[in-house]
């Protein structure tokens, strides 16, 4: 099936890119935005999701410094 | 030859892709009916300007190319200097200006990849790049300072990913280049003289294989045709053809090229730039005067469903094309394997003298490669000195009313003389171990050898100069360019060019054209640094007019003792400073002119060639006897700005005097080539006053620039100064 | 002494390593798809952008298999030196302490920096002079030391920081301005600067060479 994992910064860590969109936004006249984190996303196939928390936190994140969150999606109808 | 059911493309496709009427006529004489569309985009393509040099290659037949050091001349991916010792040194500059105005990160990165490939294409292993970058007024212009940071960002991503040093460089802001940027970029590399691998493909049955990354439909149309076009309103709409670079990609490739060379497993190599295996395949064809046979269906792609003429149009980034002997096929596949490298035999060299494209078994394409390749239209340029100005005078930023002192701040903090500290440190100026001389330390980078000489290299390029007097102008470049090379203490041994103009079919560009390139000539030939390559840009124009002519020069050299290698800082307190050679400063088309916002003026003060060259040959005798301890060549800003520069790289200060001869100005800040700066202990300059013209100005030491003038002078502290030399921190905040 | 300096796809100081290493012993070149570890007496993980920096720096590569028998090797006390890139792989590798982040200043910076041994027992360092400073050339886009509070309180007062960057000199936001730690058991080190690139007066300072001195030493002082 269809998965995601979405790998983000941890609060409470500097996320230099993060405050560099923040910084940003209100020259373009976007005003009211903060907390931005700027992470990674992953999209895969997987025959066995039950295996996803393990990838996620041996490769895909780096739980240190990085949160993660696994979404499994619907499969697409066959076309 | 066209397939049954197919709607053969017609003349306003041809239109379309940059071909004009009559060479579509002539494409239909060559293959003896109308092309199909396999055929006419490959021809579009190689007859394109940046394929076929339409309007330059009778030109550039007039430039010097041969010379004792010479190996490897114009003609192949890149050119070769003798270094010693069985050793080659491959070098040349190329352009990528069109990318890089509409994505320059990405544009300026795979200039730097494209480069690279041509270097480890003939068989050296790159040891250097130089970048040399033009914009509009960044304090202007937010567009240029976005290019500035990005095209920077690029060229530091994709060198420093792949192990080779950036070692030096230059970049001016100037009004005319606000619409069309420049990114050139030049490689050096080190490799063994039985190494060199010509890209003439060879052997009638070898195979023809492509290996390195996948193909997709990066840069369709790309390069190419936005090379061949002046840029318009709708540039977001190239976008999608800018080829996206991935140096990890290509340091897999250059690893396992360079494998595949020492093994002795390539009869002939070449890589895929513009217009991808179009021109790769049919140069390989023409040089080697055989035919070729390619099946598409066998090239690795990254997307389905492309269609033959993408393929051969794809400008994926990464790939090289190489002939090699049927029964080695399965050894260069290992090795490919080994550097996770992706490979595939996709076709064979034929003596049939045709390009034969092939989906699978069907022959989508057939041309003869003589048409293709050599039988491309050459045009005449139509040369003519304008009775205009044309170019705009830039806005004036000094008022007339500051002192010498405030002037010379002005000009120390001016973008085109401030440190380029913000742009190197993006860069890895080490890697490799041979930097002996690291960005701002001299006045050219220094490499070492492994038998205790080194390798200088310096690129210039001052394209006001050129605008106003494009012959003059163009002798003071390259001169430049040898002089900076002198102050490390090398020879040259070699040139390569660069040529940025605007649109050649208007008579002022090919009048600049014919010029710069008469003057690069002459003096090339002076200098006993033959052209061993180059590249050439054209159509850099928009609809405020042309760029300044910009004749971007590089050149290599030799000194036999690293040791000895010459700085540009002042070193000790007590040391004598001496300003070396017939200096004849001129305000004219100067640095200072700008900032007062004058118009060009319609020519440059005479440049005495041979007197330059023997002051030259004086300092770089001093700098190897070790008889001075600094040298430093007086360009943008004059003597004042020289002495201000060398005062702030050895972080000491000097006093010194000048003689006014009239004009306090011209003597501060006028600009002319054969002028140096040097410190050492006055009975050495006493020495070098034996050889050439020697005057002792003053003394190094204290915390300030002093320049007495008699009846004026200028007192500033090493911190206002250096203050102000940082100018262009503020762009990389 | 015998040193083995690993080689991944994209790594690029690991011959620069190798020049390093050279001046105090026996080289060797060990590829990233080669278990045998050649009876190397120390082992350098060299700087570049091993697999592109792809995913993060260093996060493939660990998984290799030459890896997995440096692994081995320093769980048995063998010496490891962790150069840039080489840093990043060990931290990955949970050799080290710690992970590294993107740059404060968001930029790939070259910088010559002053660095103070705040150890000078290590086997890395035994060779610098106390209190004397290391010139040691820095050049990367992800050298930002983090951990939490609770492990940087216990590397320093372990003794695991080893070295840290002068006042001023750290421009890429290291917590603590820390620029190389050690493992608990002293044998493991890494930091962001490359002393490799401070060997020969010719290309700047020799300063680097007192860790490969002092690794010399360990080997040597191991093998009475």
């Amino acid at each position: 099936m269809r998965a995601r994992v979405l790998v983000r910064p941890k609060q409470g860590i500097l996320d230099p890119q993060g405050v560099a969109v923040e910084r940003a936004l209100p020259a373009l006249g976007f005003q009211g935005v903060t907390e931005v984190r700027i992470g990674r996303l992953v999209e895969l196939e997987i025959k066995d999701p039950a295996q996803l928390e393990q990838i996620s936190a041996q490769l895909l994140a780096n739980p240190l410094i990085e949160d993660f969150e696994i979404e499994l999606l619907e499969d697409a109808p066959a076309a | 030859m066209a397939r049954m059911s197919e709607q053969l493309p017609e003349l306003q496709e041809a239109i379309a892709l940059g071909l004009t009427e009559a060479e579509y006529e002539l494409v239909c004489e060559k293959q003896g009916g109308a092309p199909n569309q396999v055929e006419l985009a490959m021809y579009s393509l190689l007859w394109s300007e940046h394929c076929a040099y339409k309007h330059s290659k009778k030109l550039l037949a007039t430039l010097p190319t041969e010379g004792p050091a010479v190996v490897m001349g114009p003609g192949e991916n890149a050119g070769a200097v003798d270094v010693g010792d069985g050793l080659i040194c491959a070098f040349k500059v190329e352009s990528h200006n069109h990318p890089s105005a509409v994505e320059p990160f990405q544009g300026a990165a795979t200039g730097v990849g494209g480069i690279l490939r041509d270097i480890f294409a003939i068989g050296a292993r790159p040891i250097a790049v130089l970048d040399s970058l033009r914009f509009g007024e960044i304090e202007e212009s937010e567009r240029s300072r976005y290019l500035l940071e990005h095209a920077v960002a690029g060229i530091g991503h994709y060198g420093n990913s792949i192990g080779v040093p950036t070692v030096g460089g230059e970049v001016y802001f100037e009004g005319p280049y606000e619409q069309n940027c420049l990114v050139n970029a030049m490689a050096l590399g080190l490799g063994p003289r039985e190494q060199l691998m010509r890209s003439a493909a060879a052997g009638v049955g070898n195979v023809v294989l492509i290996y390195g990354a996948s193909t997709g439909r990066d840069g369709i149309g790309g390069a190419s045709v936005l090379a061949s076009a002046e840029l318009g309103e709708a540039d977001d709409d190239k976008r999608p053809t800018v080829q996206v670079g991935d140096p990890f990609e290509e340091k897999k490739l250059m690893e396992c090229s360079l494998e595949l060379l020492e093994l002795g497993l390539i009869v002939s190599l070449q890589d895929l730039g513009a217009a991808g295996l179009t021109s790769s395949a049919c140069e390989m064809a023409s040089k080697g005067e055989v035919g070729i046979d390619i099946d598409v269906r066998k090239v690795p792609l990254r997307e389905a469903d492309m269609e033959p003429f993408e393929i051969m149009v794809s400008e994926s980034q990464e790939r090289m094309l190489c002939v090699i002997e049927p029964s080695d096929v399965d050894a260069v596949r290992a090795i490919c394997d080994k550097w996770e490298v992706s490979s595939a035999a996709i076709g064979e060299v034929t003596d049939t003298r045709l390009m034969r494209i092939y989906s699978g078994d069907e022959l989508v394409g057939q041309m003869p490669v003589e048409a293709l390749v050599d039988d491309c239209p050459i045009y005449d340029l139509a040369p003519q000195q304008p009775s205009q100005p044309i170019y705009p005078p830039p806005a004036a930023r000094l008022d007339g009313a500051e002192s010498l002192g405030e002037t010379l701040l002005a000009l120390v903090g001016s973008p085109n003389v401030a440190s380029r500290r913000p742009l190197f440190e993006q860069y890895d100026p080490i890697v490799q171990s041979r930097t002996v001389r690291r960005p701002e330390q001299a006045d050219a980078a220094v490499l070492a050898l492994a038998n205790g000489t080194a390798l200088a290299v310096s690129i210039d390029g001052n394209g006001r100069r050129v605008a106003a007097d494009p012959y003059r102008g163009t002798l003071s470049v390259v001169l430049e360019c040898a002089s900076n090379l002198a102050c490390v203490g090398a020879h040259p041994l070699g040139t390569t060019n660069n040529l940025n103009f605007g649109n050649p079919e208007k008579p002022h560009v090919a009048w600049q054209l014919t010029e710069a390139v008469r003057a690069i000539a002459d003096a090339c030939t002076a200098l006993e640094a033959p052209i061993v390559g180059g590249n050439v840009s054209l159509y850099n124009e928009g609809a405020s007019g042309p760029i300044y002519p910009t004749p971007v020069i590089g050149m290599v050299g030799l000194l036999p003792d690293v040791t000895r290698a010459g700085r540009l800082g002042f070193t000790e307190e007590g040391e004598a400073i001496a300003l070396v050679g017939q200096f004849k400063p001129s305000l004219a088309a100067s640095e200072l002119s700008k900032l007062r916002g004058e118009q060009l003026p319609d020519q440059l003060e005479e440049v005495d060639i041979e007197s330059v060259i023997e002051v030259q040959d004086a300092v770089r005798g001093a700098v190897r006897e070790g008889l001075i301890n600094s040298a430093h060549d007086v360009a943008e800003g004059g003597i004042a700005t020289a002495l201000a520069e060398s005062a702030l790289a050895g972080s000491i200060g000097a006093a010194v005097e000048l003689d006014p001869a009239g004009d306090s100005w011209q003597a501060c800040f006028g600009e002319a080539p054969g002028g140096f700066i040097c410190c050492g202990h006055a009975a050495a300059l006493a020495q070098l006053a034996e050889r050439t013209s020697v005057t002792v100005i003053g003394k190094v030491g204290g915390d300030r620039l002093e320049i007495d003038l008699g009846s004026e002078k200028i007192d500033l502290t090493l911190g206002e100064l250096r203050e102000r030399h940082r100018a262009l921190e503020a762009v990389f905040q | 002494m015998k040193t083995g300096i690993l080689r991944f796809p994209g790594s690029c100081d690991e011959l620069d390593a190798q020049l390093a290493a050279a001046l105090v012993g026996e080289t060797v070149l060990l590829w990233h798809g080669d278990r045998d570890l050649q009876d190397v007496d120390a082992v350098i993980v060299p700087g570049g952008f091993s697999y592109g920096d792809y995913l993060r720096a260093g996060a493939i590569a660990r998984f290799s298999p030459v890896m997995e028998s440096v692994i081995e090797f320093a769980g048995d006390g063998g010496l490891v030196l962790g150069i840039c890139n080489g840093f990043q792989v060990l931290c990955e590798a949970g050799l080290l302490p710690g992970a590294l982040l993107p740059n404060a200043n968001r930029r790939f910076t070259f910088r010559q920096v002053e660095l103070e041994v705040v150890e000078g027992g290590t086997k890395f360092t035994s060779a610098c002079p106390p209190g004397e400073l290391l010139s040691i050339p820095a050049k990367h886009g992800s050298g930002r030391f983090y951990a939490d509070e609770a492990t940087l309180s216990e590397l320093e007062e372990g003794g695991q920081v080893v070295v840290r960057y002068l006042p001023g000199q750290n421009f890429n936001g290291s917590l603590r301005d820390i620029a190389g730690v050690r493992n608990a058991a002293g044998n493991v080190f890494g930091l962001m600067p490359h002393p490799e690139h401070a060997v020969d007066a010719l290309t700047g300072s020799t300063d680097g060479l007192r860790i490969f001195e002092s690794m010399r030493s360990a080997v040597d002082g191991a093998h009475v």
